[in-house]
């Protein structure tokens, strides 16, 4: 149990600052750096707490793709030192404001899910009572069954979302010479040679 | 203190869900940033669904994880995606210069 929590303080501090300089570190790209540390920290929370699908999966998706997708644009758009001072230029009121709201939503959180307790005789639903299988056998027994139409609307949304990414950012330039094979195909010999009579000391000219 | 219950973890969401929304309103010129403040809130919900499902012993909160994170994942793409081609076109993607819907 003291290594339980030592891992927990562990990783939910590192979590803490990291998701801390994410929204106020200068350069873009430091701020998605610590983002993926942020989302190692909490994968490992998640392996640790016992459900070891999904720390995989945080690791896996969003690291590894979500992540890179970020550090692609921040570099690709060349807007790492975009960022500006805060609390210098013009009268701003939203950050008052903003930290307002934001502290009565952490203050209300804290309260009213932080101090979460259970009924005494609370009673353990059915899904997870034999425990001899592992984390991954247990979600697939529930999800390709009972909610194998979840699943399936989620796998549409990610094909909708593929679609809508390639359609946003498809783009034909133009200029560009292109080959094209129906064209190349369908052409005939009567269409493409043209004979000509050269005359005598005129030559011809070809391309008019 | 010692003893890692629930509470422990719900709190840890709560704050990373608190950090999130600061984030959004603290980086308002750089639009990228905000797109990762939406992640982190996420990411926040996921904590809090994941530790409801181990401490209460019912998977399905587990399941629920794996939609939010689908869904993560495609609004990502699709921000990113919009992103890109709107520095394409204006270039520049100042969170103050984007008004030509005048809303």
């Amino acid at each position: 149990m003291l290594i339980h929590s030592i891992f927990f303080y562990f990783f939910s501090v590192i979590a803490i600052f990291s998701s801390l300089m994410v929204i106020t570190s200068r350069n873009t790209v430091n701020s998605v750096f610590f983002l993926i540390l942020d989302f190692i920290s909490v994968g490992c929370l998640f392996i640790m707490v016992g459900a070891e699908f999904l720390g995989m999966i945080i690791l896996i998706v969003y690291v590894g793709a979500v992540a890179v997708l970020f550090l692609f644009v921040v570099m690709m758009l060349n807007v790492a030192e975009q960022k500006q001072s805060w609390f210098i230029g013009k009268k701003s009121t939203h950050i008052p404001t903003g930290l307002i709201v934001s502290v009565l939503i952490l203050l209300e959180l804290l309260v009213v899910v932080g101090g979460w307790k259970y009924k005494d005789n609370v009673m353990s639903s059915s899904t997870l009572e034999y425990s001899n299988i592992s984390n991954t056998h247990q979600l697939g027994l529930v999800m390709y069954t009972d909610y194998i139409l979840y699943f399936q609307m989620a796998g549409i949304i990610l094909l909708l979302s593929m679609i809508g990414a390639i359609l946003l950012t498809f783009r034909q330039r133009k200029g560009v010479k292109k080959q094209s094979y129906f064209n190349q195909i369908s052409r005939n010999p009567s269409s493409s040679i043209e004979l000509k009579e050269v005359e005598t000391n005129k030559g011809v000219k070809i391309d008019d | 203190m010692i003893e890692i219950g629930l509470g422990h973890y719900l709190s840890l969401g709560a704050i990373i869900f608190f950090l999130g929304v600061i984030g959004i309103f603290l980086n308002r010129k750089n639009v990228i940033v905000i797109l990762m403040s939406i992640e982190l809130i996420l990411l926040a919900v996921n904590i809090n669904l994941i530790s409801f499902s181990i401490f209460s012993g019912d998977i399905v909160g587990q399941i629920f994880t794996m939609l939010i994170l689908t869904v993560a994942a495609a609004e990502a793409a699709i921000g990113l995606a919009i992103i890109v081609i709107y520095y394409r076109n204006k270039g520049s993607i100042r969170v103050e210069d984007i008004h030509g819907m005048k809303g």
